[in-house]
């Protein structure tokens, strides 16, 4: 009788699905190298404003922040609804700057200290005063190589 | 004697392990790459400079800002998009340097090109402390952009490639590099930012 027996057809064999996890662990690789963790809880809103002619920042480990805007809402209670700067972790004044970047400098290598630049973050809504004071500081610190950070646009609006 | 097999482990939950790592990184990542104006700082005044160099009038391209946000170019309102235009004409001059409303001349050593007369522009730029960053940024962004579009045109005019590619070019060839310096001496960006005024309050 075996030899009437049914070949055990069974239908389509199923798809061999051991390359998926190289496939996963590619892309994880991926997104490993390329990810950025944020390194500071932001405490004040930013949005950035928009411009043209932006150069992209290199070496990251070289560029240190500084964030200007009005403080979340969470926090607005507390602090109120004008611009506050924010070093690291907390907010600041603008006398704590000469000590923000000596303290980034000190964290730096001596030899790149003067590649080191200082990205500020400034809302758009925040007025020129606090810029100004923060710009007046930096000059002081003797840290000329600022960065104001904004997004890419291809047009401006009036 | 047949060796004993040793039992397949069963791969197919490495799959489920890898996803859970890929969904980590995919939500904590940030694709944002910075962008932004760079720009340099003057260093600071150590004493008192006691006689300012004297720099003639038709040599300053006086910007304004005031506290609401209003634009005075050359002491005439004006819109943010028509500062680059206005920025460009002065920055080019006159080539003759006698036009009394446009920069003067100077004598100069640029590399390749020689001795040639370079216009002797400032871009002075004032603002108050009322003015809100946004528009500080545009007049500024119109400012670089005006010296940007002066610098590539005179570029493709002498050498026939844009500033971009003759910068790129420069990390290889010496003679790029050369030329980006002749372009850069021709038409320096000088921007000055006058210390702001508080007239309008914050």
């Amino acid at each position: 009788m075996s030899k009437f027996k049914k070949k055990d057809d069974g239908g389509q064999p199923a798809i061999s699905t051991a390359s998926l996890p190289d496939i996963v662990f590619m892309l994880l690789f991926f997104f490993m190298v390329t990810t950025v963790m944020r390194e500071v809880t932001l405490k004040v809103k930013v949005t950035t404003p928009l411009a043209t002619e932006v150069n992209k920042l290199e070496r990251k480990s070289l560029v240190s922040y500084i964030y200007i805007g009005e403080p979340i809402k969470a926090l607005q209670s507390q602090f109120g609804t004008t611009p506050r700067i924010q070093l690291n972790d907390a907010f600041a004044t603008k006398h704590d700057i000469i000590q923000f970047v000596e303290a980034e400098r000190e964290q730096t290598d001596p030899v790149e200290v003067p590649l080191m630049t200082f990205s500020m973050k400034v809302d758009k809504e925040a007025k020129m005063g606090i810029v100004t004071d923060v710009k007046q500081e930096l000059r002081k610190a003797n840290a000329l190589k600022i960065n104001y950070s904004t997004g890419k646009t291809d047009k401006i609006l009036d | 004697m047949a060796r004993r097999q040793a039992p397949e482990i069963n791969a197919g939950s490495m799959a489920d392990i890898a996803f859970l790592l890929l969904i980590f990184f995919l939500v904590t990542t940030t694709m944002d790459v910075d962008t932004g104006l760079t720009r340099r700082l003057p260093p600071p005044i150590e004493e008192e400079i006691e006689d300012p160099p004297e720099v003639k009038q038709r040599n300053v391209f006086q910007v304004l800002v005031n506290a609401n946000d209003d634009l005075l170019v050359e002491g005439e309102p004006m819109l943010v998009s028509e500062l680059r235009e206005a920025a460009k004409e002065f920055i080019v001059g006159d080539p003759t340097f006698s036009d009394e409303s446009m920069p003067e001349g100077k004598m100069t050593n640029v590399p390749i090109l020689g001795d040639m007369m370079v216009s002797k522009q400032i871009v002075s730029l004032q603002n108050d402390r009322g003015t809100s960053y946004e528009m500080y940024i545009k007049v500024q962004n119109e400012l670089v952009a005006a010296y940007n579009e002066v610098r590539d045109e005179f570029a493709v005019a002498k050498f026939g490639k844009s500033l971009s590619e003759l910068e790129k070019e420069s990390a290889t060839s010496e003679k790029a590099e050369l030329q980006v310096d002749a372009v850069k001496d021709v038409y320096p960006q000088r921007i000055s930012e006058a210390e702001p005024k508080e007239i309008g309050g914050q």
